[in-house]
């Protein structure tokens, strides 16, 4: 019985020690927690300096928002949101490294500190912003959740769905959106969670499932990977606001604001016709505007910690918003999204940035 | 002076004082490096604005779960149920898939080990050929190869294989069976029927004392299962047949998604939960038929050899002779790999079995963040799990244990 309470014991300590270790800032292994603590919260500029990189959280494949290619180059907008980052910090694009992440291990990953920042088409609730440790940044995406039908099922609308095997995946606000939409439309369903994408997708593929749900930006790109993608249909309903945006850990406002303007000049830019091609010759425009934020003018760099042609990198190097979307998930690509809602507001939309001033 | 530091090195090198100083200094480490880890927890936690705490198991949940023995047990309402009903389900479900589990790889890996030392060539190529397929491919790839590979080829939702001339149905969303509906009254014929097990028992007990006695025993072959038949039929009967049964009901027609097997007949065994136990039941079947197979080949041939010049029948001699020698070579790798099965149960979250790892240490981490305190529970029950099999395993062992004179 000794015996036995010792092993208890040991492994108690130990189960703490894993999660007391992965919680700590590896950046800065402080026995004496207490004293550093601001110094390891506030460091992440410091420490992704000194070692000469970001690492970034993305989604482990999906196309237009983060995706590698055999050759194992990431795209897509959200990656684009990492090099945006990576551009302002070091003055080039290529310095960040991926970290590909299921929607369960994302936040955890993010508040262990094993990534930088997460640009991972992540939803910004009220819960993951007041409960997790977290803070988002802005929003690059604006979604709704949907639903996608094979065709031949002759299904019009989502309020026929009574009855439906929905496949999804785990540890995603997909799940609790389409549980409140089939209670509030007292309607049953059933569903099956999985903890993988390529999983959902393999699933709904085979028929065990009539019916993928997430949002609508995400049934578009995983669509592309169905065996005939024309074969099936995205319903009319949007149940769900999914404003997806990068996220960062609370506590580093410095690291927090250098996220959050790295979009925002990435939207100025395209509001300013600012692109990759003319941003150069542009920082000697005669806008006021425009040069603050390509930093001929002002010191706004330096607020950040970062040199004055942090924006100017961002832009000549990965490109303004605009740019962005189109490359990757816009009308040309095989994801075929509208601008829509995320035009900007001078433009019908509803994106629209903190001017820099 | 110099006799009190004689005094002391004899102190220092009293074997018995050694030995506690050292268990003194080594849980002295351990205390330190356990303080030192919960305040470095908490201090980073607190830095991240998180706090420790144990106050969202009564928080409800709101995700649907899929249809399982756990969501059944624990009447599973979104809105209504909290997350402690999570874990619950979580459990229970992780916990039938150890179970059957158990059951199934004991009997399918005792077949297969005494198969392959079987003088047949055919039945012995076969069980060869099976373990090393078995224990030679990942786990998880071989749950994937039943899920999506053999279950997702399955007929659509709207159709059906029907097994028993219609009394049970197969397609991809589950393996529909009839479902039994207690009446009230049925407790009572549960009763009977363990009472029944007792009388058996007891019987067995007289039976085997008068055998050692007087090398005469009943035959109880056929008294046992009459015994136990006819008292809790005749229960049965009295409470006037206390038990009913619902039969799955396939539609083809109605609104699109309301085709197929109807939700409120005959009960399922979702493909998910099929897959898993396939898996880790011929997973862990492979493995247990070597160590059955090197338990029996442990037992001296001279035993069997003795047993055939007594005039015993081969069934005989592996069953009263060769088999419970093997027994205490088997038991103790037995149970490991009953504990890998029950842990090996939370590969279940690839393909959305809803076990504990996969809908609270996964689902519902994901909802509330408290990465410690659920990871600290899962680990917990994950624990005492383990050690209620070995404790069960130790007990058993010692039964079957031959006494050695
Ligand atoms: N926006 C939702 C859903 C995000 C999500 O995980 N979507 C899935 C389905 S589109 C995905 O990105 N899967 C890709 C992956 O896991 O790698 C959220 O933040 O909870």
């Amino acid at each position: 019985m000794k015996n036995i309470t010792i092993a208890i014991v040991a492994i108690v300590a130990a189960a703490v020690g894993y999660f007391g270790g992965t919680s700590m800032n590896k950046e800065a292994p402080a026995p004496a927690a207490t004293e550093t603590e601001t110094a390891a919260v506030e460091a992440t500029l410091n420490a992704v300096k000194a070692k000469g990189f970001v690492q970034c959280g993305v989604s482990q494949g999906l196309p237009g928002f983060s995706n590698a290619d055999d050759a194992g180059n990431w795209t897509g907008i959200d990656v684009d949101v990492c090099r945006g980052v990576a551009a302002a910090v070091f003055g080039d694009a290529s310095k960040v490294k991926y970290t590909p992440l299921s929607s369960k291990q994302r936040f955890t990953a993010l508040a262990s500190g094993e990534i930088d920042m997460l640009s991972r088409n992540t939803t910004w609730t009220m819960t993951r912003d007041t409960q997790l440790g977290l803070n988002f940044a802005g929003v690059n995406y604006y979604d709704g959740q949907g639903f996608l039908v094979p065709t031949k099922l002759g299904v019009k609308s989502a309020l026929e769905m009574d009855g439906a095997n929905v496949c999804s995946q785990t540890g995603t606000t997909t799940e609790l959106n389409v549980t409140d939409f089939f209670r509030e439309n007292g309607m049953k369903f059933n569903l099956v969670a999985f903890e993988e994408a390529d999983a959902v997708v393999a699933a709904y593929d085979s028929g065990r499932c009539d019916v993928y749900t997430t949002d609508r930006s995400g049934l578009a790109a995983q669509r592309t990977k169905l065996a005939n993608p024309d074969a099936h249909m995205v319903l009319p309903e949007i149940i769900s606001k999914e404003p997806l945006g990068p996220v960062v850990r609370q506590g580093d406002d410095q690291w927090f604001n250098i996220v959050r303007w790295t979009l925002n000049a990435m939207i100025n830019a395209e509001e300013m016709g600012v692109t990759s091609a003319n941003a150069k010759s542009m920082a000697n425009d005669n806008n006021p505007a425009i040069k603050r934020l390509l930093g001929t003018e002002g010191t706004f760099g330096a607020e950040l910690g970062l040199s004055n042609d942090w924006a100017l990198n961002i832009i000549s190097q990965v490109g303004n918003y605009g740019e962005s979307y189109e490359a990757h998930v816009g009308p040309n690509t095989p994801l075929k999204l509208d601008r829509g809602v995320n035009a900007l507001w001078s433009q019908g939309g509803i994106l629209y940035a903190a001017p820099v001033r | 002076m110099f006799i009190n530091s004689n005094n002391l090195s004899a102190f220092i090198n009293d074997a018995r004082v050694r030995n506690i100083g050292f268990q003194v200094l080594i849980i002295g480490a351990l205390a330190f490096s356990v303080w030192w880890l919960m305040d470095n927890t908490l201090t980073n936690l607190e830095n991240r604005g998180k706090s420790l705490g144990f106050g969202f198991l009564v928080q409800t949940a709101g995700f649907e779960i899929s249809d399982t023995l756990g969501t059944w047990l624990f009447d599973y309402e979104v809105g209504v149920s909290s997350y402690t009903d999570i874990y619950f389900i979580g459990i229970t479900n992780t916990l039938l898939i150890a179970v059957l589990g158990i059951v199934f790889a004991s009997i399918i890996g005792f077949g297969v080990g005494i198969m392959r030392l079987s003088n047949n060539f055919v039945l012995k190529y076969f069980a060869t050929v099976y373990v090393e397929i078995i224990r030679n491919v990942p786990l998880l790839l071989q749950l994937f190869f039943w899920y999506f590979a053999v279950l997702g080829v399955l007929p659509g939702a709207r159709n059906q294989l029907e097994i028993w001339g219609g009394l049970g149905g197969l397609n991809i969303t589950g393996l529909y069976l009839p479902a039994p509906i207690f009446q009230p009254g049925f407790g009572l014929v549960f009763l009977a029927f363990i009472a029944s097990l007792i009388i058996a028992f007891v019987a067995s007990r007289i039976s085997k004392k008068k055998q050692d006695e007087t090398g005469q025993g009943f035959n109880l072959l056929f008294i046992i299962p009459a015994l136990i038949i006819s008292i809790t039929g005749v229960t049965y009967v009295i409470m006037g047949s206390p038990l009913d049964w619902t039969f799955p009901e396939f539609k083809n027609t109605g609104p699109i998604f309301k085709r197929g097997f109807q939700d409120d007949a005959g009960m399922v065994l979702v493909p998910e939960m099929l897959a898993v136990l396939l898996a880790l039941t011929l997973y862990t079947a492979g493995f247990i038929a070597e160590i059955v197979r090197a338990g029996i080949i442990a037992v001296s041939h001279g035993q069997t050899e003795a047993s055939y010049s007594l005039g015993l029948r081969p069934s005989i001699t592996l069953r009263l002779i060769v088999i419970p020698q093997a027994m205490r070579i088997i038991i103790p790798p037995l149970t490991s790999q009953y504990l890998n099965l029950t842990k090996n149960s939370s590969l279940a979250v690839a393909i959305a079995y809803p076990e504990l790892v996969s809908i609270f240490a996964g689902t519902a981490l994901n909802q509330v963040g408290k990465e410690i305190e659920m990871i600290f529970m899962v680990m917990s029950t994950y624990l005492i799990i383990s050690l209620i099999t070995s404790f069960f395993m130790n007990w058993f062992n010692a039964r079957v244990k031959i006494v050695e004179r």
